[in-house]
């Protein structure tokens, strides 16, 4: 059976992991290879590494890092972060990453999944969409980490990016991203339904049985987390066994 | 030696990686003597299968990965063009070497299209899956075709209602519709179980 997909997002700048405090006891605390490793070796599905540099010179240690994950890692991992074209995928497909995830750039300009799709196939783009509720109650994205309402409906914007090439859908809520509060799982359950392609849900679990709730609830295919691990509130293995124990499909 | 295909269909630095890790020796290369020469021959592929056969046409190459009498282990779109032929390239043959029919998953109800993810095996039978630690394991698929069963299926996996071959085997050829190189340590095993035969 297909099993659900538990996936820790290591935010990285200029090469370094800037959340993980949880191995403080290791020496590896920060380096980005070494924790993917350990979260791979843990039991993590997939790893999603996103840079959140801000120069040149930090874009381009990711680009070799990616290089060093690829070497170091034995299972599939997804890289963001500041990818603006056909060239800058291309690039980190040579490196080694196994898919890229498109955000503000896919919705500054949806043409951009299309031609990475054509070139390397569906199963290499995920598109991001970050989203909150306005004041009307319509779910709309944003762009540029949360901080400009770009106008696209979500539901409308995720069924366009599925058909122009997306092989996965990634959505956050902003509403609920970084409360720890729960995923809203009646958006995701609507979501789901709309799409053919898996959907991974990620921001605002702050326990185990939110995880669990949006992949049975909220009919999503992963969940993608980032504190719940880093500051070491669990283990993926202790996530991921106590999920199994509520009988959802896992890879253990 | 191991003889990596290169046949622009795609990235295969990750199989690099995985061959790198398991310590075996392996070159990358379109040169039909070169694979010839080789111990083993790997036929990777991510991709679209009727574009994986016009490269490999343009190669030169159809003819010498049918007459290879060495071990033989195509990946993914690398096992769909073994077979016989693919509902992705209509009306053009395949390799041949399995007697499989590729086809594409049909919808479904939750059902979704590319099958991606972690899936368990099962039926395991032969040499690519000695010494395994689980009767189940858990492997990488991304595809959204499947060869379907046949006399040469040596291990299957279960998509919603379809019951797909996951790996091939006929005589010295054998595929996988799963990435081991993507797969932890089971798709280690695997991979060293192939260079050792």
């Amino acid at each position: 059976m297909l099993a659900k997909r538990i996936i820790p997002c290591l935010d990285v700048q200029d090469g370094t992991v800037v959340k993980g405090t949880r191995f403080v006891d290791l020496q590896e605390v920060g380096d980005a290879v070494a924790l993917g490793r350990r979260y791979a070796l843990e039991g993590a599905d997939e790893l999603v590494y996103l840079d959140i540099s801000a120069t040149r010179e930090g874009r381009g240690t990711f680009a070799a890092l990616v290089g060093q994950v690829a070497d170091a890692v034995d299972i599939p991992f997804t890289v963001g972060g500041g990818i603006r074209s056909l060239d800058d995928a291309s690039r980190l497909l040579d490196a080694g990453a196994d898919k890229v995830t498109l955000n503000s750039a896919a919705i500054a300009r949806p043409d951009l999944v299309g031609e990475i799709a054509a070139k390397y196939g569906r199963q290499f783009v995920v598109v991001a969409i970050d989203a909150a509720r306005d004041p009307s109650g319509i779910w709309r994205a944003t762009t540029h980490g949360g901080t400009r309402a770009a106008g696209r409906e979500l539901f409308s914007w995720a069924v366009e990016a599925q058909e122009r090439g997306a092989g996965e859908i990634l959505f956050t809520s902003m509403d609920h991203d970084g409360t720890g509060a729960g995923y809203p799982c009646d958006v995701y359950a609507a979501l789901a339904d709309c799409l053919s392609i898996p959907l991974i849900a990620s921001g605002g679990a702050g326990s185990i049985e939110d995880i669990a709730a949006v992949l049975t609830e909220g009919r999503a295919d992963a969940a993608l987390a980032a504190s719940i691990f880093h500051y070491g509130r669990y283990t993926i293995r202790e996530v991921k066994r106590r999920l199994a124990d509520l009988d959802i499909p896992i890879r253990l | 030696m191991i003889a990596i295909i290169d046949y622009d269909m795609g990235n295969l630095r990750s199989l690099e990686n995985a061959l790198g890790r398991l310590g075996a020796a392996y070159t990358v290369t379109s040169d039909p003597d070169e694979i010839r020469r080789s111990d083993k021959v790997i036929l990777p592929g991510v991709g679209h299968a009727g574009r994986a056969m016009d490269n490999l046409e343009r190669h030169g190459l159809p003819s010498v990965i049918r007459a290879l009498r060495q071990p033989v282990l195509g990946i993914c779109v690398g096992m769909q063009v073994l077979c016989r032929d693919s509902e992705e390239a209509p009306g053009k043959p395949c390799l041949g070497i399995f007697d499989a029919h590729v086809r594409q998953f049909a919808p479904e109800p939750g059902i979704k299209v590319p099958h991606m993810g972690w899936n368990t095996l099962g039926n395991l039978e032969g040499r690519l899956f000695r010494d395994f630690p689980a009767p189940q394991p858990y492997v990488y698929f991304v595809h959204s075709y499947y060869a379907g069963l046949c006399p040469d299926t040596v291990a299957t996996c279960r998509y919603g209602g379809t019951l797909f071959s996951a790996a091939l085997k006929y005589e010295q050829f054998y595929g996988t519709q799963f990435h081991p190189e993507k797969s932890g340590h089971i798709g280690a095993r695997i991979l060293q179980n192939f260079l050792a035969l």
